[in-house]
């Protein structure tokens, strides 16, 4: 059993719910890790909730920032966490003690639902299943460094590293890149935190005074000149661009021993949270249709019956500038279930012209259910949206795009198209919403300067965030760091050299 | 369970007196803040702390969304100005968090930034007050404050000592020797108090603006008096051709036309000094601000008031002079013709702006009066 911080033991009530909820889930073909509840006060919850789920984290002040965002919209009633859990094996989910009877069913009901997600969708499998150790020993590091090096100087350099952790390549644990070895871990005990020369030539331990029979001056002096010259003769560095900046700069750049541990850790929990930022509609359409199903058809008694549906208005209701992805997600499973029911997809399916007869159209395969399982199996929100958002959907639910108006400044109703519509969305879910960006060239210049490459896909960067990014890189880096990126249809290149940034604009434009 | 939790909230507040510190003048600046005061906390706006990452620009932002309306209608609002430079657009951008800073924390934040000097009550007036404080344990001491979990804790330590402590049957009897009572120590406190006077001229030619200046310069002096006595009390005295003592509201709300006899104010000031205020027990400040009309007649009854019976008796008289299309400005000459510029008791502030109230405080303040 991991070394997890145990709160309150479950109630005997809760264990027998426990008992029946986790039997209806296995009923329907659910499938997860043992599951472990712990209960905890509001309190617990939201410090839990601010480390991301897990307790033994490393202190950061951010997690600090989040709590304090938690509390204060908890005690001022305007927001509430319900449930946590989190992807390891045995799954840990938190149930907050103050919930009623008929929240915990469904809290639990829901927690199942994850839980079976996180199992068998392809997107988590590679993913640390033994991440609470994991954390607790990266905490551990953490703490050790600030300890030897400062809170603030380590804290500081976690801030850098924050700032890139978005840089990772989300496809890359499923496929292979390269040949090479992972990097070897940098962790040593010892204190040796400088950063090694490349140049460096051998030197072989001796006495002083037989320093120069042992390591001829000579001889380093040659060998430093042939290391050099090694390096210059380098050609692409990297061979290809590379989009795993965070690797890149573990592997290149001029870091300290801990500090290359820290900005391992970061990556390593980029990557294990990675899957969560690309599933979330499904993770959550998929917890939110097996806590209805269960809570609908089993769990629920007369009594939970008003308690139940004002909790699940309150869990889909619609924002007109935020799609609910609980709403969206359990919207879809249903849609996909109806539609693999009633035999509405193939060729002849979508052949059909005649919209009435679309409607009514039942060829009862009910392989519904089947079809969802699949579904969770191997999907992410992008390939779900892309294969399953249908025209027919899209007016049901009256979905709409919208963006910014330069002339008005407001967010407006872009268009009702359901091509449009799809569009925006999957653009949204691309790489998370975030911008696509590799390394282009580590020696850009041949001046050992760091070049990246933002792959321009029609929405322009944030200048002020990006030079605030560059400024983070360019503390890993330590030579001049750029970005090329499109600014009103031309390339410019953004740089920053350590103290003052500059744009390839204002160089035309002076 | 302990929280970890706290160390991290404290780093996190730890930061965010840093971003108010590198902030202050434009919090000084900005009249905001006095609508949210709480009682003892003040809400100040921050833009969300993070770390920065490369995302997109506005033009990149919006979403899909649900529900009724028309292609063109306006959703929420974003951020004007510059595409790239803009900070908030409501739900596709960041927040604005709201940080509650109590009103101690922010006077020590101005204290530092404008350097001001810790402020000495004058005289030895301050009246000392006892105070008696639960510090210490004693075996000697009346019933009521024996310390129940020490008395166990003594007898337990001699029951083990003795050999007579049985862990199957874990019975702790206390002798008398065992207990163990709470005792206080005194400890004299000195209790300084201060009043502060403000007085504003409010004839027609101090408008809103002006006293909107005026209001701000007088919160973060409230604050910093606030932070340097135990007592602070307020009153306010508002002039034209003749003067009365009103509350708050009726401060910074009235607007009188006629002429201005500054005088007047002094007169209701002295008044107040005498009947609730006495200068040997109480550390006296008085704010005046003005544009600096007064009927010329007037002046040298004003200034005999003031040197005679006013600066005598005050920690320090302030006097600001408001900037205002219509006032001669005159007063602060007149003030400095008769004083000249460095006066003990008396400091005279130019505020053209609220870009000038950060260095009108430093130059109020500033002395440690």
């Amino acid at each position: 059993m991991p070394a997890l911080h145990r709160f309150r033991n479950l109630t005997e009530e809760l264990t027998e719910i426990q008992r029946q909820i986790e039997a209806h889930a296995r009923n329907y073909g659910l499938d997860f890790f043992p599951t472990i509840f712990e209960v905890v006060d509001a309190e617990q919850l939201n410090a839990v909730a601010a480390y991301g789920g897990f307790p033994t984290r490393y202190p950061h002040w951010r997690f600090g920032m989040e709590y304090e965002q938690l509390a204060k919209g908890y005690s001022y009633g305007l927001q509430k966490i319900y449930e946590l859990v989190i992807n390891n094996n045995p799954c840990y989910a938190y149930l907050l003690g103050s919930n009623g009877v008929t929240d915990q069913k469904l809290v639990m009901a829901h927690v199942y639902g994850h839980c079976d997600f996180f199992k068998n969708n392809a997107w988590f499998n590679k993913t640390d299943r033994r991440m609470i150790d994991t954390m607790a020993n990266h905490g551990n590091r953490i703490r050790n460094y600030m300890d030897r090096f400062g809170v603030e100087e380590v804290e500081n350099f976690i801030d850098c590293c924050l700032s890139l952790e978005d840089l990772i390549d989300i496809y890359s644990p499923h496929i292979k890149r390269r040949d090479d070895a992972p990097p070897p871990v940098r962790h040593d005990e010892d204190d040796d935190d400088d950063y090694v020369d490349p140049t460096a030539p051998t030197r072989f331990q001796s006495k002083d005074y037989l320093d120069r029979y042992v390591n001829p001056r000579k001889s380093m002096d040659a060998e430093r000149a042939q290391l050099k010259q090694d390096m210059e003769k380098k050609g692409n560095f990297p061979p290809e661009p590379m989009r795993d900046v965070m690797l890149f700069l573990s592997e290149n750049a001029p870091l300290k021993n801990w500090q290359a541990d820290v900005l391992g850790i970061v990556r390593e929990e980029a990557y294990y949270f990675a899957p969560q930022g690309q599933t979330k509609i499904m993770n959550e359409g998929w917890a939110t249709y097996w806590h209805s199903t269960i809570m609908t058809k089993h769990a629920m008694e007369a009594k939970d019956l008003v308690c139940y549906a004002d909790h699940c208005a309150g869990t889909l209701a619609g924002s007109r500038t935020r799609l609910n992805p609980y709403k969206l997600g359990v919207e879809l499973y249903r849609d996909i279930e109806d539609r693999w029911n009633r035999g509405a997809y193939g060729e002849d399916y979508d052949n059909c012209e005649d919209w009435q007869e679309k409607i009514h159209w039942n060829k009862p395969t009910m392989k519904g259910r089947e079809k969802i399982f699949e579904v969770r199996k191997i999907h992410n929100d992008l390939t779900f949206i892309d294969e399953f958002l249908t025209l027919d959907f899209c007016r049901r639910h009256k979905l709409f795009s919208f963006g910014y108006q330069q002339e008005s400044g407001f967010y407006e109703i872009e268009s009702r198209e359901f091509p449009n519509v799809k569009q925006r969305l999957l653009y949204n879910l691309t790489n998370m919403g975030r911008p696509i960006i590799y390394v282009k060239d580590g020696n850009y210049k041949n001046r050992g300067e760091l070049l990246l490459e933002h792959r321009f896909s029609g929405a322009e960067l944030q200048q002020n965030f990006a030079q605030d990014t560059l400024t983070s890189l360019y503390k890993l880096w330590r030579r001049p760091v750029h970005i090329e990126t499109k600014l009103e249809g031309a390339t410019v290149l953004w740089s920053f050299d350590g103290t003052s940034h500059t744009s390839s604009e204002d160089k035309k434009k002076g | 369970m302990s929280m970890k939790i706290d160390r991290d909230n404290n780093r996190f507040k730890e930061i965010v007196k840093g971003k108010i510190r590198q902030n202050l003048r434009k919090y000084v600046t900005h009249g905001e803040m006095i609508g949210r005061k709480g009682k003892d906390l003040v809400s100040i706006p921050l833009p969300q702390l993070d770390v920065p990452h490369f995302r997109y620009g506005q033009n990149g932002r919006g979403g899909v969304g649900q529900g009724e309306g028309e292609v063109g209608q306006a959703l929420a609002p974003g951020e004007d100005g510059e595409p790239g430079q803009g900070k908030a657009g409501s739900d596709a951008g960041e927040h604005v968090m709201q940080v509650d800073v109590s009103l101690d924390e922010l006077a020590a934040i101005l204290g530092q930034e404008l350097q001001l000097p810790r402020i000495e009550p004058k005289g030895k007036a301050n009246i000392e007050q006892d105070k008696v404080r639960y510090t210490s344990v004693r075996k000697v001491g009346p019933e009521s404050l024996r310390h129940f979990r020490r008395t166990y804790v003594q007898a337990l330590k001699r029951q083990l000592s003795e050999g007579s402590y049985r862990p199957a049957d874990p019975k702790i009897v206390p002798y008398k020797d065992d207990r163990r009572y709470r005792s206080w120590e005194t400890v004299s406190e000195p209790v300084a108090n201060a009043v502060i006077l403000y007085i504003m001229d409010v004839s027609g030619s101090m408008t809103d603006e002006q006293k909107e200046i005026v209001r701000t310069e007088a919160f973060w002096i409230d604050t910093w008096l606030r932070s340097q006595y135990t007592g602070l009390e307020r009153r306010y005295i508002i002039h034209d051709a003749a003067a009365k003592e009103v509350d708050e509201e009726t401060f910074y709300h009235t607007r009188e036309s006629g002429g201005t006899r500054i005088s007047t104010a002094y007169k209701v000031a002295l008044q107040l000094i005498k009947e609730k205020f006495d200068p040997s027990q109480w550390n006296i400040y008085a704010f005046q601000f003005s544009d600096g009309d007064n009927w010329g007649e007037d002046n040298r009854q004003s200034l005999a008031m003031l040197k005679e019976e006013i600066l005598p008796i005050c920690n320090l008289f302030c006097y600001g002079q408001v900037e205002s299309p219509y006032g001669s400005g005159e007063y602060i000459r007149v003030l400095e013709e008769a004083f000249g510029t460095e006066h003990e008791q008396l400091v005279l502030s130019e505020i053209a702006s609220k870009e000038a109230i950060y260095e009108s405080i430093k130059t109020f303040l500033g002395k440690g009066k």
